[in-house]
């Protein structure tokens, strides 16, 4: 029994070593410390900033041609929203359109001359509303806020002309709503669990993969490899300083972001942690993987490269996975990224439990089992 | 001159010999136009809902059927009573939870109003917005069916027209978008990677010793990734007419000038992250956390950039990117002639002189102290 205990402790002995290897390489480098704490948190702290879909200000060009009480009145009630700049550069219509066109305005609003006294006679009329449409979907908000600012100022005049009777008769269409989790539509809140996976996942990949090609690019695999040392001593040791490195991040994203951006933390920060080591297998392992089947480091850079773009990008991030078609949710399968960020999400924001998020988290053990397995069999064939 | 070509020859021979970094090169636009036309989309479509329903009449029923059957959402069954709304939420699946209120139709009839209700999972705020401005309007429009329009006086009908993209496709954002963040990345990595590798190796010593001067060496290096960049600039908008209909309206003279302007800066830029980087991980780690993240998040062509905080649409200036977008779009969607970009144009123009004589200079800084 003792004889297999001090077996075991000499193996691990050798994984020690070679952590305590890899951690003086990558601090000995003046480079590498920046870009691996401070850039990513500086990146942090700036772009969960750049993320909000809020129309916070609509330029609206009014062409008013009919100038009577109503129009009048309409136009103020654009001005007097915090949503609308309003500007009123004269009669033509022709001149509204190069303000479009140049971008120095989202959106024209063509009042008909007459405008008044048609609505009053004929009982109706037409404005004329055309918005850039270059961006979908703000331009979608657009009109979902102008058309109510219109209906609004609708109801009110109706209201004034005909008298309160009338009142009764109206139909109330708003559909009351509360938002749970995030009253405010704070971006920041939700962005941020996402950009911290993101840089987490980028420096972890990124670095493991290198780490490894670089030692083939080099040579220097050679002298490990006529060493005593097994595969499976060399790749956890390989991992386990970016492991360290990963979860310290993970803690220290989620420090600042509960400092800075009061990011709520409903949930247990035990599981955020369990869920988090497991995910730095995936990511690390992903990265070993790479760095097995190539062979210089620019490709291991542009594969990396790959992956992570394409997985950034349909990682639910940005937008929401339920809409994507099919075929993407399945590609969405080995995607790393919409698990972790969901589970973030979800603790944090939600307080999920456990079972809340056992699906995911079991997925990611799977995953990081496969993974690891994947990188193993493919590095030992290479130095064989 | 001979001295020069035979050295852009050497480094043609050092890039299409590398046959997996091509596949990767010229599949990652593929791929992401593919992923941007057909995932990336901001529209909502089978958003998970469940409804706790208190009436169960035909009034609920018949609005139910309807909010469902516009495709927007998928039915997560029935809730049982309030408690089980936050259950719902934990798990994930379910967005938004719809209240009908008792006595639906009968409060309809009497009260003129539905006692309907929203409860939206916010913690994805924008689900949450689209699932309320989408519900709205359908309810908006049930209730314009249930009622005789002859008693409503004063109707104020908006016709709006969305210009440049009438059926808002997401496309028409993000081919611009995409184009500048390849072509970026893509000539920015490429450059700064392939001179760091010299200087990794050792090659670089050579080169500086060789008669070469140093913006021969400079240019030489750019040389081949002006081509590789131009031809993925090709194939993303032929990709983007020809599979998801984008239009040209404009000039297309200019679009490959001003494509070639901004390749040529991309590089620029590359070569200078490359005469600071002293191996190729840094080089990799300054143009990927440098750019990348910037390049997707302040172009504007996921977030609207009118919308963020002014010291990020202060940066955003800053950054190429955006002028570059504003380009593309002007060009491609609304027919603008140079008139209309002259602007971004000198920007991407002076940014590049910047690029390139700082880089020149550092370079020559360089090739000083390495000789005697």
């Amino acid at each position: 029994m003792k004889r297999y205990f001090l077996h075991i402790a000499a193996r691990l002995r050798v994984i020690a070593f070679i952590v305590d290897k890899e951690f003086r390489q990558i601090f000995r480098n003046r480079f590498m410390l920046p870009f691996i704490f401070v850039m990513p948190l500086f990146q942090l702290l700036i772009l969960v900033h750049a993320a909000t879909f809020d129309m916070k200000q609509i330029r609206l060009v009014v062409i008013d041609h009919d100038l009577s009480p109503f129009s009048r009145r309409l136009t103020n009630k654009f001005q007097e929203s915090d949503f609308y700049t309003v500007m009123q550069p004269g009669f033509s219509i022709v001149e509204a359109e190069t303000y479009l066109k140049e971008n120095r305005a989202d959106a024209v609003l063509n009042i008909p001359a007459h405008f008044e006294r048609e609505l009053v006679r004929q009982g109706k009329n037409t404005l004329q509303l055309n918005i850039n449409a270059i961006n979908g979907t703000a331009a979608g908000l657009i009109n979902y806020y102008s058309t109510s600012v219109i209906r609004s100022f609708n109801q009110e005049i109706i209201i004034e002309t005909i008298g309160g009777e009338i009142e009764e008769k109206l139909v109330d269409f708003s559909v009351p709503f509360s938002k749970w989790y995030n009253p405010q539509d704070d971006y920041k809140i939700y962005m941020f669990p996402g950009i911290l996976v993101i840089l987490v996942t980028v420096i972890g990949m990124f670095l493991t993969a290198l780490n490894i090609v670089r030692e083939k690019e080099s040579g220097t695999i050679e002298q490990i490899n006529v060493t005593p040392i097994k595969k499976y001593q060399f790749l956890a040791g390989k991992m386990i300083p970016f492991w360290i490195i990963g979860m310290f991040e993970i803690g220290f994203g989620l420090t600042l972001g509960r400092l800075l951006f009061s990011l709520p933390i409903e949930g247990s920060l035990a599981l955020l942690f369990l869920c988090g080591a497991i995910y730095l297998l995936v990511v690390l392992g992903f990265g070993l993987f790479l760095s097995s089947v190539s062979g210089t480091q620019q490709q291991t850079m542009f594969l990396t490269w790959f992956f992570m773009l394409v997985f950034i990008l349909m990682s639910g991030l940005f937008t929401p996975i339920d809409s994507m078609p099919e075929w993407a949710k399945t590609i969405n399968t080995i995607n790393p990224f919409v698990y972790f960020i969901r589970i973030l999400r979800m603790i944090l924001m939600k307080g999920s439990g456990f079972m809340d998020v056992f699906d995911d988290l079991l997925s990611l053990g799977i995953y990081a089992i496969i993974i690891l397995s994947l990188a193993t069999l493919s590095y030992s064939k290479k130095t064989s | 001159m001979k001295k020069f070509w035979s050295f852009v020859q050497k480094e043609f021979f050092h890039i299409f010999r590398d046959y997996r970094t091509m596949i990767i090169l010229f599949g990652i636009p593929v791929f992401q136009i593919l992923i941007f036309g057909f995932v990336i989309t901001n529209e909502i479509k089978n958003v998970g809902i469940a409804v706790l329903d208190h009436s169960k009449d035909h009034l609920s029923n018949d609005l139910r059927i309807k909010i469902f059957s516009s495709g927007y959402f998928h039915f997560e069954g029935f809730l049982e009573n309030e408690s089980q709304i936050e259950e719902s939420f934990k798990t994930g699946k379910v967005k938004s939870v719809l209240i009908f209120g008792p006595a639906f139709s009968k409060t309809f009839n009497e009260h003129n109003y539905l006692p309907l209700q929203i409860i939206a999972d916010a913690s994805d705020p924008n689900t949450a917005n689209l699932v309320v401005n989408y519900t709205q309007g359908i309810v908006g429009d049930y209730i314009r069916e249930q009622i005789d329009p002859y008693e409503m006086p004063m109707q104020i009908e908006t016709r709006v027209r969305m210009l440049y993209n009438e059926q808002l496709k997401g496309v028409y954002m993000f081919v611009p978008g995409a184009m500048t963040m390849i072509l970026m990345l893509i000539s920015a990595m490429m450059t700064s990677l392939s001179i760091a590798r010299e200087k990794e190796s050792g090659t670089m010593d050579m080169l500086v010793i060789s008669p070469l001067r140093p913006w021969e060496i400079v240019f030489g290096k750019v040389a081949p990734y002006v081509l590789l960049s131009f031809i993925n600039a090709v194939v993303i908008i032929l990709m983007g007419v020809f599979v998801f209909g984008l239009p040209v309206h404009g000039s297309l003279v200019l679009l490959t000038a001003e494509t070639l302007l901004f390749i040529t800066m991309s590089l620029s830029l590359g070569i200078l992250i490359s005469t600071i980087a002293p191996n190729q991980i840094v080089a990799m780690l300054i143009s990927m956390f440098g750019l990348m993240l910037p390049t997707m998040l302040l172009s504007g062509f996921i977030f609207p950039l009118e919308n963020m905080p002014l010291v990020l649409q202060g940066i955003s200036y800053i950054l190429p990117p955006r002028y570059f977008v504003d380009i593309i779009k002007n060009i491609l969607l609304k027919g603008a002639g140079i008139e209309f970009v002259w602007k971004e144009t000198l920007v991407i123009l002076a940014m590049m002189i910047v690029y390139i004589s700082i880089s020149i200079k550092k370079f020559a800084g360089s090739v000083n102290k390495v000789q005697p």
